[in-house]
């Protein structure tokens, strides 16, 4: 096989993000992942939700699904459950996963089900125009917001960890390298993984710009000092080897989910794959699982005739 | 006027408070009948409630097929007092009621489950006949309408069952109660004993101590009822056979159930909602699949935590290629009217099925009625293609399951296959199926060749215009056929479109697809005439379990020389209208049954064909239409009575 070039993970669909969209940069990430992994093209099936993050499957080379507003995880778990050999990937907004999806998040926290979750972090509605999304601040007030913010945020990392994801990690649009990586890790693990990438929305975000994430207008503005530090660099390492970590590690994790403001931590917080996946737990009760899931069973002969066999259920249930 | 005259039937009910086993009851007698050579039709109500409300179970046994209940009771079976206060005055003449004996001195104000209505109801009951507000008025109400009564006491028979088994704990035990109560119905009805054993060995074979008890405590109840009593009194007329040879005694959502295992399915999400679990949770008790290639197959049945992700799942993994199915009632069904329009706006095969229950909102959660129909047909918003097909009976839904399927896969669209809680949580004698029904995969392929790619980038236009509406359809994952789905308009490849040809030429696409599936469904799946060897034209017309109640009404009027053909409409949508047009051709008279308030099918007739309808019948009181009351409804039309609309209130 020949070796899969960036280019050939990249569509000719004219991109109708704004100019200066964070999302272009997790659009590379994803498409550099998938290059430095090199994941047949076949093989990789992009799931979005709705809003400006929806439209990311078009412009990447696989197979691309774009589903509906807040349903993207139900969507991806009921593909990759009828065939785990499938390598997807969930994308979504902040107010697809956190919003209207919110009851997905934690559902889906609870299956573990074997894909990684994007969520693009901008804390905006942007496709409908610039209103508080879930995870935008008690009282802050962005551009299109009539009034400050009257609802209080969501915590990502914090949801993502109660709901029970086995990887929870956190990145910047802006930082591609550390994005990519990140995703490579995300993809590469077994169960449910989170990303939660923070992204200005250059168009109607005017307080979570690319200059606020760089410090560029703190107090010292001559010396800037970037509000994002990495965890990893700090001597933070998020992997769980022995259950007996867990609740020490959680509290740690719950402490840096609620830095935020002139330090904002990224990096791996989370992975246990001590957990095992849905896909294990199928295979307990069903143990071909692996071997022959709904995806690839056989239901008919030749003849089209039905070949499951069902004198052994309907012998149980004869008059005799 | 009366079903029951006929040699060879019993309308038999049991009652009692929920969990006291009046299911597992009810479940023995059916299956001691069938095997003394009688059809079952057999018929559940319940409240939504887990323990102490009262539930009964009518169980019709012929020598016929049945496939309705009746109004009237032949035999009533007890161990509670509620049970008689609410079904007493049921009991035809020449009837028998079974009851605790302790019980006599009960008074209706003291049954706490009995509600104000109901009290109410009773209470008139027994002031205008002039009898006490107790069992025993109740009792005495019956007998002057001709009942035999039995009083047993059920306290003294445990008693003397444990001491016979020396064990000591089980006057505790009050189970046995259930099974005392039917082993001495079964007495009386001149069946044999060792079929009631046989029956008891089937349901509680796999756990010997209860097996042990309900065997002695059954043997026991069915010698004492004769040796205590007179009972040469009761006359019913039984006359047992061989059993039923190739017979299945099965309930709907069993039927629905194996089908789908036949019919190749191997994905089901749910959400748990009555009646429409029963389904999923008997396909994951099968969810290993015997197969005829020495492989075994299976089914994944994913709990979801909700019917939005339900129907999204099933959504995502039919994308993979598997055959899928969500199961739901009406408010799951509401949830999930946006994915539904997905599926068809992405040629998405999936079926739905719907288990109708009592609406709107919660409405009668455990009861019954056939309200979905239009917002079935009209679920989602914008157009986009979907087949609406309805099961009139069980054995329709076993077939109909595997058709659903097909019509899935041939058509590419969302398959809303309609049920309702008569059909699903009712039990008959049907004949053993059959398994000769082909699968049908459409355009499906799981093979592309590289030249086979097109498009602008080499992609697989999945949603390819070309002289058939349906175009070729591979799964996620298939080599060279790499494609888009969106909920957006889109083109060919699956990308977003906003231009206006492609929009007229995708709509037409995806909507002509209908027309593709009218012209080639069966007939026999858009509507059956029934036309009890007449061309008479005045016509019933019905959808779904109705079906059963119509049939034999319309059997009895047939013999009494009053014709009436009946249309059975099997495909609700797309519309089957010139088939219907065709059955409606000169008809001068058009009777709508359905049991819905706004008589839905009536409206949809209508509409299609512009045939107006003469008289509706309809019911909305959550109780299914019986034969009895559908008969007299025909009859007082028939008769001239020229009612535009009879409302049905049968039912306990």
């Amino acid at each position: 096989m020949a070796e899969l070039k960036l280019a050939d993970y990249k569509t000719t669909v004219h991109n109708d993000w704004c100019p200066g969209c964070g999302d272009f940069g997790i659009l590379n990430s994803i498409q550099m992942a998938l290059t430095e992994m090199q994941i047949p093209r076949h093989k990789a099936i992009i799931f979005s939700g709705i809003g400006c993050s929806g439209k990311t499957p078009h412009f990447i080379n696989v197979y691309g699904i774009h589903t509906l507003h807040g349903r993207v995880l139900p969507f991806a778990q009921g593909a990759k459950i009828a065939n785990p050999d499938l390598e997807i990937i969930a994308v979504g907004g902040d107010g697809d996963g956190l919003g209207i999806g919110a009851g997905h998040f934690v559902g889906a926290g609870r299956k573990n089900v074997d894909i990684p979750y994007l969520i693009f972090n901008n804390a905006v509605y942007g496709l409908t125009k610039g209103q508080a999304s879930p995870t935008l601040r008690l009282g802050e007030k962005t551009k299109s917001l009539v009034t400050p913010n009257t609802s209080n945020s969501v915590n990502p990392i914090a949801l993502a960890l109660v709901s029970g994801f086995t990887f929870i990690a956190r990145s910047y649009s802006y930082d591609v390298k550390h994005l990519k990586n990140t995703i490579t890790r995300a993809i590469t693990h077994k169960g449910l993984a989170f990303v939660d990438v923070l992204q200005p929305c250059p168009t109607y975000d005017d307080i979570h710009t690319r200059e606020w994430y760089q410090g560029k207008n703190n107090l010292d503005s001559d010396n800037p000092k970037p509000r994002i530090y990495k965890i990893e660099e700090a001597g933070y390492d998020g992997t769980i080897h022995d259950e007996s970590e867990v609740n020490e590690k959680m509290s740690k994790i719950l402490e840096y989910s609620s830095e935020w403001g002139d330090k904002i931590p990224i990096g791996i917080f989370y992975q246990n794959e001590l957990v095992p996946s849905y896909h294990e737990r199928i295979a307990e009760n069903i143990k071909d699982y692996f071997v022959r899931p709904p995806s690839h069973q056989a239901i008919s002969d030749n003849e089209n005739k039905p070949i499951a066999k069902i004198d052994k259920i309907l012998d149980k249930l004869k008059i005799n | 006027m009366s079903f029951l005259s006929n040699v060879n039937t019993i309308s038999w009910l049991i009652g009692g408070p929920q969990g006291s086993g009046v299911d597992s009851a009810a479940n023995i007698f059916a299956k001691t009948c069938a095997k003394q050579g009688f059809h079952i039709f057999g018929k559940r109500e319940f409240y939504s409630n887990i323990k102490g409300e009262h539930s009964y179970f009518t169980i019709r046994l012929s020598e016929k097929p049945v496939s309705s209940h009746l109004e009237e009771i032949n035999m009533l079976v007890s161990f509670d007092a509620e049970t008689v206060f609410r079904h007493a005055d049921k009991v035809a003449p020449g009837g028998v009621i079974i009851y605790d004996s302790s019980l006599a001195e009960t008074v209706l104000e003291e049954v706490p489950t009995i509600d104000l209505e109901a009290n109410k109801r009773i209470c008139k009951l027994l002031k205008d006949s002039g009898l006490s507000l107790n069992l025993s008025g109740m009792l005495d109400l019956a007998k002057s309408n001709g009942c035999i009564v039995y009083g047993l006491p059920y306290f003294d028979m445990i008693e003397t069952v444990a001491k016979n088994m020396n064990d000591p704990k089980l006057s505790k035990l009050s189970r046995v109660v259930n099974v005392m109560a039917i082993s001495a119905s079964i007495s009386l009805l001149g069946i044999n004993k060792d079929k009631i054993i046989g029956a008891i060995e089937e349901v509680f074979g796999s756990k010997p101590k209860l097996l042990a008890s309900n065997i002695e405590a059954a043997q026991y109840a069915y010698s004492y009822i004769k040796t205590k009593f007179d009972t040469k009194n009761v006359k019913f007329n039984i006359i047992p056979k061989e059993a039923l040879k190739n017979y299945l005694l099965i309930s709907g959502s069993q039927a629905a159930a194996i089908g789908k295992i036949l019919g190749g399915c191997r994905f089901q999400t749910y959400y748990p909602i009555t009646p429409a679990s029963d389904e999923s949770e008997f396909l994951e008790s099968n969810q290993i699949i015997e197969q005829a290639d020495g492989k075994n197959g299976s089914i994944v049945v994913v709990q979801t935590e909700d019917e939005i992700a339900a129907i999204t799942m099933a959504i995502g993994a039919s994308l993979t290629g598997v055959r899928t199915a969500t199961a739901t009632s009406g408010p799951g069904f509401s949830l999930m009217a946006e994915a539904l329009g997905w599926a068809g706006m992405n040629e998405v095969p999936l079926v739905v099925t719907m288990y109708q229950r009592a609406g709107p909102s919660t409405g009668l959660p455990t009861r019954h009625e056939q309200s979905d129909l239009l917002f079935a047909i009209n679920a989602g918003h914008g157009d986009f293609p979907k087949i609406v097909l309805a099961s009139g009976d069980i054995e329709e839904a076993f077939y109909d399951s595997i058709k659903a399927f097909n019509f899935a896969e041939i058509y590419q669209l969302p398959v809303i296959h309609l049920l309702d809680k008569a059909i699903s949580s009712s039990i008959q004698t049907c004949k053993n199926f059959s398994n000769e029904l082909k699968i049908e995969r459409g355009k499906f392929k799981n093979v592309i060749d590289k030249n086979q790619s097109e498009g602008t980038a080499g992609h697989f236009q999945r949603f390819k215009f070309e002289d058939s509406p349906i175009s070729t359809r591979v799964p996620i994952g298939t080599e060279n056929a790499i494609f888009w789905n969106t909920g957006d308009e889109h083109s060919e490849e699956g990308h977003i479109s906003e231009d206006p040809e492609n929009r007229i030429k995708m709509m037409d696409k995806r909507m002509k697809k209908l027309d593709v599936a009218l012209e080639k469904i069966a007939e026999d799946d858009k509507a059956v005439c029934y036309d009890f060897d007449s061309n008479s034209n005045g016509v019933v017309i019905s959808w779904g379990s109705t079906k059963g109640a119509i049939l034999e009404a319309l059997e009895k009027l047939s013999e009494e020389g009053k014709k009436l053909r009946f249309i059975q409409i099997r495909l609700l949508h797309p519309f089957p209208t010139k088939t219907v047009k065709k059955f409606l051709m000169d008809t001068k008279l058009v009777i709508d049954v359905e049991m819905n308030y706004s008589s839905q099918l009536g409206s949809l007739v209508q509409q299609n064909t512009g045939r107006e309808i003469d008289n509706r019948i309809v019911k909305y009181n959550g109780r299914p239409i019986s034969s009895t009351e559908i008969y007299i409804a025909l009859k007082t039309i028939l008769s001239g009575n020229n009612e535009k609309r009879i409302v049905l209130d049968g039912g306990t």
